[in-house]
């Protein structure tokens, strides 16, 4: 059994390969595999694991790539994360990807479909709609056929069918997977010594490269050693991060909050892995399975619209207490829509409750750990000093 | 002669190129931009006129030398020339001071003498050859001898340096501002008498020589057109039709530098641009980045100055670097804060440095790749083009992204404008 | 009759034609409703011109007020600068929309309206959430703050081109089961789909003439200024005026005085009401700046540049493109595909063959982007349809950036700078032959 230093290790280097050399090798073992990238925040993965394929999830370039050729296509006043893939593809690390998922999360991302369309004509390309409406038959029947066209168009890319079965199955192994991933976050809510935000993190961008299977295997090797571990515990405080559900913050950032003196107790980082909160039924038609799991048992955030003006930013609140959290960072990236216009509602929903929170911007590629950690480092203190007030 | 002339009315200098019917140069001039736009346009103008006097004069003077270097005749000749308007601003600055003094000012007036006559004294020194200069304009040699000197005389006078100072102010803009007296011919033979007094060694055929001064100085040099350019200003001193946007100036001056140029970029004091252009160098495209001084040639300034090092220096030392540390901002309100975080991690500066200057030229392959991104042959030009550091980090993305492409940088990058509107001038004509 | 002697200079510092002065007092006559409304016991909706429901919110005898045009009246007054700082200070981001902050930085100083009087607290917020996801946070804010009543009409992208059936039946259903309900009970009044046919009728009618309009501009030489003068032209069927006689009798008065500036060969009415020769003809993508509008319309008329299409004259609704008709036959689905046809929510492949069409039809000589910091709905991918738009024209392209309602975000000298250099570069490339034009 490997250490789980040798682990995230392993996790490391797939995290800071740009050329996906393992998503390649997966292509590359069996004649007729396809691999579909997709970006934040959520797509149904199962339907594309079902037509064996594997989920690829791009999350930017990060901040070892320099973005030379992607700057051409966004002004100054936009996130980086566009750039950066675009970087990624211009440089034809992406050539080996079949299929670009776009997920509805912004106009940013809504908009690069169709620019991925004009400069990838020969790739699937489809913008993920979800329905903000909730209603069964409203939003739900929207949501279910809109399942079926992506299904539809997967199928077309692989000339065979994806099965009702197939979904099935893969439904089980994402339940399973989604399972094992809140067990990870449940260890670090209760036990954050031992397991510490950044490897945490880079167990979970494994996630986004290796085949579900895999990371499952994965991530259980990561909960035994983890438990095999001594670890001595700190007298950091415990927050919560909120924001950061697409472009990524630089490890630099997420190592400094910790370093400062707070436990990372939850976050919405790659919020794909647990978007649904409650297992997807693997009987019946697995369509209409996942369009109600969306429907009914979906995660709050940013990029979706609260229906019930006095349940807004409750979710945050409830995470806090469930999570034992002192306080709450929101750590958006700069220029991020969905974040930075949710954040005053959130803010406000804290505040009733009397929870403190600070926050700052980042960039994927910032350099400047200083001001992180002074400002996380404040914070703790506050909350130590006045926590017991 | 028929004469084309360019002015480019910059934010911190203002340029002047005199082209001649056959297209050559003839004549460069700058000055240092001010309040009055109409006077820097004519010193500006009168510099490129002298010099291109002093470019006649040497086409002529081969024939009339019988020994001796050509060329220190005419650095002597330009030295002399210059000095010659020194002492005359000097002169001018004079008189002006005195007629700012206050009526009750007692000892004041005895004091500026002294000053001024120290002053001219140093005109002979400033003006050696071989000497170095910080700066050729006026306001720059006269305000540094000036507070020097009258910080000295006002003490030994038991008087306030304030008062003195006062006046200097006063009148540094009104002489700065009035438009250069003529007067060609003298300043040519006096200035020749004092070379050849002092230089024994050079022996000359006197009437060749009245020839060459002949050439240089009789032949009107008949202003045909000229055209202005320079922006964020409400009025340039041009009518409407005789002022072309500095963008296309730029461009179509990169090309008559560089016929063959496709790409130009301009990183200058607070802005950077990309300008591509056609085989006739007309601008096909162009971005800009305007909003934002980092990364431009204000930006370095800062560093340096946190670094308590010359501008100049900055790009020697960045080249002794040994290791690549990354910079993701040239934000110039950080720069500072950035530095000693750095520094502070025990970062060497020259690798510091030489991070610096790859993030400035990354945020310019930004800006390229807008404008349409490196068609052979690229052009660069701006004050940043004359620091080896950035233009070897230029070269490495250069080829990384762009592969081979000849890469043209000229000392007299700064003048591009300037030419650009001269070849303008002169196409409205000769067409 | 000449046009001439009922031009009138307005507070916005331009001169204005007779149909300039009757939508400037139709939005008067409006604002003046909205104010009085607590003494009139008017019910009042909120919602957005891309999507805009206006036939259906008048079936309720309800006011329509546009938070959108609010931000224009007081960006155009100079007053938004002041609201924005406000609203930063409350703790909404430097890097998010300026219309929002606008807008809540207004409502936080008592949400005075261009007559000096307060506008109510809408009554509903009907949240059409179309082509911009910032809408869908702007009245989740207004709600947080407000305690507004929400409705939320979700209309999904057309992100491959084309409408289908399944998101028709998703905003058909939507209506049914959230929007009419939630109208009936704020108003009070029962729907009838009879009422919302007749609007219809009105709204198609109008239409006709919109499209009529905007396509005058492919005459040489262009009677409109298709995005500065555009935006008076819009006015009455993007906001509250959709599906009103007022707004057909508007848009016949229009089409009369632009029938009259054909005859003449006149070009556009420009600000300062001077004749504008036409040097340029220009095809521009982009909403424009509203703090500077008479300053930033002023740099292209002194230049002869004349803009002969736009694609912001799209974004309450595209009537040319396909000819979509408002359909009283119809009406649910009608409204449905009415907001799923809005220009921003098109694809962007789309938005390129639009703006190509526009270039060729209406003779262009060149493009240009007024890319706008606020709107990334608008503003991501501009760069890339700038390209592309010079591949296929063969024109030159520019490329400007301002913002909507922040004038911290307008610098005069580097917007003339680039704009004059833009038209130079034509000028030079005509005297020069130009390159060949693409087949």
């Amino acid at each position: 059994m490997r250490t789980t230093d040798q682990i995230i290790d392993f996790c490391q280097e797939l995290y800071d390969d740009m050329d996906f050399a393992a998503a390649k090798a997966w292509k590359e073992a069996a004649p007729g595999r396809k691999v579909i990238g997709y970006m934040p925040v959520y797509v149904p993965r199962e339907i594309i694991h079902a037509g064996g394929m594997l989920p690829l999830g791009i999350l930017g370039g990060g901040d070892n790539l320099e973005v030379i050729h992607g700057d051409a296509y966004y002004q100054s006043y936009i996130c980086r994360i566009p750039r950066s893939t675009i970087e990624l593809a211009i440089t034809g690390r992406l050539d080996f990807v079949d299929g670009m998922l776009f997920p509805s999360i912004c106009d940013v991302i809504r908009n690069l479909s169709g620019m991925w369309k004009m400069m990838k004509p020969d790739v699937y390309v489809r913008y993920f709609d979800v329905p903000q409406n909730y209603l069964d038959d409203v939003g739900g029947t929207y949501y279910a056929e809109e399942l079926r066209e992506l299904k539809r168009g997967l199928e077309a890319l692989i000339g065979r069918e994806i099965t009702d079965d197939a979904i099935r199955q893969s439904i089980t192994l994402y339940n399973d997977n989604r399972d094992l991933v809140n067990e990870v976050y449940a260890l670090r809510a209760t036990e954050p010594w031992k397991a510490p935000a950044k490897e945490v993190y880079l167990l979970m961008r494994a996630g986004m490269v290796l085949p579900v299977e895999d990371h499952s295997a994965l991530i259980r090797e990561y909960l035994a050693a983890a438990a095999a571990n001594d670890r001595p515990m700190r007298d950091n405080c415990r927050i919560i991060l909120q924001g950061s559900f697409c472009e990524q913050p630089p490890l630099g950032l997420i190592k400094s909050i910790e370093l400062a003196g707070c436990y990372i107790v939850d976050d919405d980082y790659m919020l794909v892995n647990r978007w649904l909160t409650d297992a997807v039924p693997a009987d019946g038609d697995p369509i209409d399975n996942l369009a109600d799991a969306f429907i009914k048992h979906s995660t709050d955030t940013a990029a979706k619209y609260e229906p019930d003006g006095s349940r807004k930013g409750k979710y945050l609140v409830e995470a806090v207490k469930d999570r034992a959290a002192e306080g709450v960072i929101f750590a958006a990236p700069s220029f991020c829509d969905p974040a930075l216009l949710d954040r005053p509602m959130l803010a406000n929903a804290l505040s009733k409750a009397s929870v403190p929170y600070i926050s700052f911007k980042y960039a994927e590629n910032s350099g400047q750990m200083q001001p992180i950690r002074e400002q996380a480092g404040t914070f703790a203190d506050t909350i130590k000093l006045w926590g017991e007030a | 002669m028929k004469c084309f002339i360019g002015i480019d009315l910059g934010s911190t200098t203002t340029k002047a190129v005199l082209l001649d019917e056959a297209g050559d140069v003839l004549g460069r001039g700058i000055t240092n931009s001010r309040s009055n736009y109409a006077t820097a346009t004519a010193v500006a103008k009168q510099e490129a006129r002298t010099d291109a006097r002093l470019t006649l004069f040497r086409r002529h003077f081969d024939d009339a030398l019988v020994a001796g270097d050509p060329q220190a005749v005419i650095n002597g000749l330009e030295l002399a020339i210059k000095r010659e308007h020194f002492v005359k601003q000097l002169a001018d600055l004079k008189e002006t001071c005195i007629s700012h003094i206050p009526a009750d000012a007692g000892g004041v007036a005895d004091a500026l003498d002294e000053v001024f006559s120290r002053l001219g004294d140093e005109a002979d020194d400033l003006f050696a050859p071989g000497a170095e200069r910080k700066s050729d304009f006026f306001r720059d040699l006269a305000g540094a001898k000036f507070m020097q000197i009258g910080e000295q005389v006002t003490k030994d006078a038991g008087l306030g340096f304030d008062t003195v100072l006062n006046l200097y102010d006063k009148s540094i803009i009104e002489v700065e501002n009035r438009p250069p007296e003529g007067g060609v011919r003298s300043s040519f033979t006096d200035a020749l008498a004092h070379v050849l007094e002092n230089a024994p060694e050079i022996e000359v055929d006197e009437t060749k020589v009245g020839d060459a001064v002949s050439a240089a100085v009789d032949v009107d040099l008949e202003e045909t057109y000229v055209v202005g350019t320079g922006y964020g200003r409400v009025t340039l001193p041009f009518p409407k039709e005789h002022i072309r946007s500095e963008i296309l100036c730029h461009g179509l001056g990169a090309h008559v530098m560089y016929p063959d140029t496709r790409t130009v970029l301009d990183i200058g004091g607070q802005d950077t641009k990309a300008i591509q252009v056609d085989p006739d160098g007309v601008v096909e495209n162009f971005q800009m980045n305007d909003r934002c001084a980092a990364g431009c040639g204000r930006y370095l300034g800062y560093i340096a100055d946190e670094m308590n090092m010359g501008l100049h220096e900055l790009g020697p030392m960045a080249m002794k670097a040994t290791k690549s540390v990354r910079i993701n901002s040239t934000c110039t309100v950080f720069a500072g804060a950035e530095l000693r975080d750095r520094l502070s991690l025990g970062e060497k500066r020259e690798d510091i440095l030489a991070g610096l200057h790859r993030a400035i030229i990354l945020r310019a392959m930004s800006i390229i790749s807008r404008s349409g991104g490196i068609t052979d042959q690229f052009t660069f030009t701006g004050g940043v083009a004359n620091n080896g550091a950035a233009v070897k980090e230029l070269e490495k993305l250069i080829e990384e992204n762009y592969g081979e492409v000849t890469i043209n940088i000229d000392p007299a990058s700064i003048y591009t404008g300037a030419l650009g509107a001269a070849t303008f001038a002169s196409r409205e004509v000769i067409h | 009759m000449s046009t001439q002697s009922q031009n009138v200079t307005s507070d916005d510092g331009v001169v204005k034609e007779a149909s300039m002065l009757k939508q400037k007092a139709m939005i008067a006559d409006n604002y003046e409703k909205l104010t009085s409304a607590p003494e009139t016991g008017a019910k009042v909706a909120a919602t957005y011109v891309p999507g805009n429901l206006n036939e259906l919110i008048m079936c309720f005898d309800m006011l329509n007020n546009l938070p959108e045009i609010n931000a224009i009246q007081n960006g155009m007054r100079k007053k938004s600068g002041a609201m924005i700082t406000d609203a930063e200070k409350m703790g909404h981001s430097e890097d998010v929309c300026t219309y929002v902050k606008a807008d809540i930085g207004n409502m936080a100083k008592g949400s005075i309206a261009p007559n000096g009087k307060p506008l109510p607290v809408p009554d509903l917020l009907l949240l059409s959430y179309t082509g911009c996801f910032t809408f869908m946070k702007w009245f989740e804010l207004l709600r947080d703050q407000y305690g507004c009543r929400t409705t939320m009409l979700h209309v999904p992208y057309a992100a491959d081109g084309n409408t289908t059936q399944n998101m028709r039946d998703y905003v058909v259903k939507q209506l049914k089961e959230d929007v009419i309900p939630a109208l009936e009970e704020v108003s009070g009044v029962k729907f009838d789909i009879d009422r919302l046919r007749e609007h219809l009728r009105h709204s198609a009618a109008a239409e006709d003439d919109v499209v009529w309009v905007l396509e005058s501009g492919k005459n040489l030489p262009s009677p409109i200024d298709a995005y500065f003068g555009g935006v008076y032209y819009i006015g009455p069927i993007f906001t509250a005026f959709r599906g009103t006689e007022a707004a057909v009798d508007y848009y016949r008065l229009l089409r009369g005085e632009i029938e009259d500036r054909i005859a003449k060969e006149l070009g556009p009415v420009t600000p300062d009401g001077e004749p504008v020769e036409e040097k340029y003809r220009l095809v521009v993508e982009g909403p424009p700046n509203w703090t500077s509008f008479r300053d930033f319309w002023k740099m292209f008329s002194d230049e002869g540049a004349v803009v002969v299409a736009s694609t912001y004259t799209k974004v309450g609704g595209v009537y040319d493109y396909d000819g979509f008709r408002h359909d009283p036959n119809n009406p649910l689905e009608s409204l449905a595909d009415y907001c799923l046809g809005c220009y921003t929510n098109r694809n962007l492949p789309t938005r390129v063959d639009m703006i190509e069409k526009y270039m060729d039809d209406f003779q262009a000589d060149g493009f240009l982007v007024n890319s706008i910091k606020s709107c990334n709905s608008f503003s991501a991918g501009q760069l890339m349809m700038m390209r592309e738009i010079e591949t296929r024209t063969g024109k030159p392209a520019a490329f400007i950036e301002t913002d909507l309602v922040d004038p911290r975000y307008f610098s005069p000298a580097n917007v003339k700078n680039r704009l004059e250099s833009y038209f130079q570069m034509i000028e030079q490339k005509r005297r020069g032959g130009g390159p060949a034009k693409a087949a």
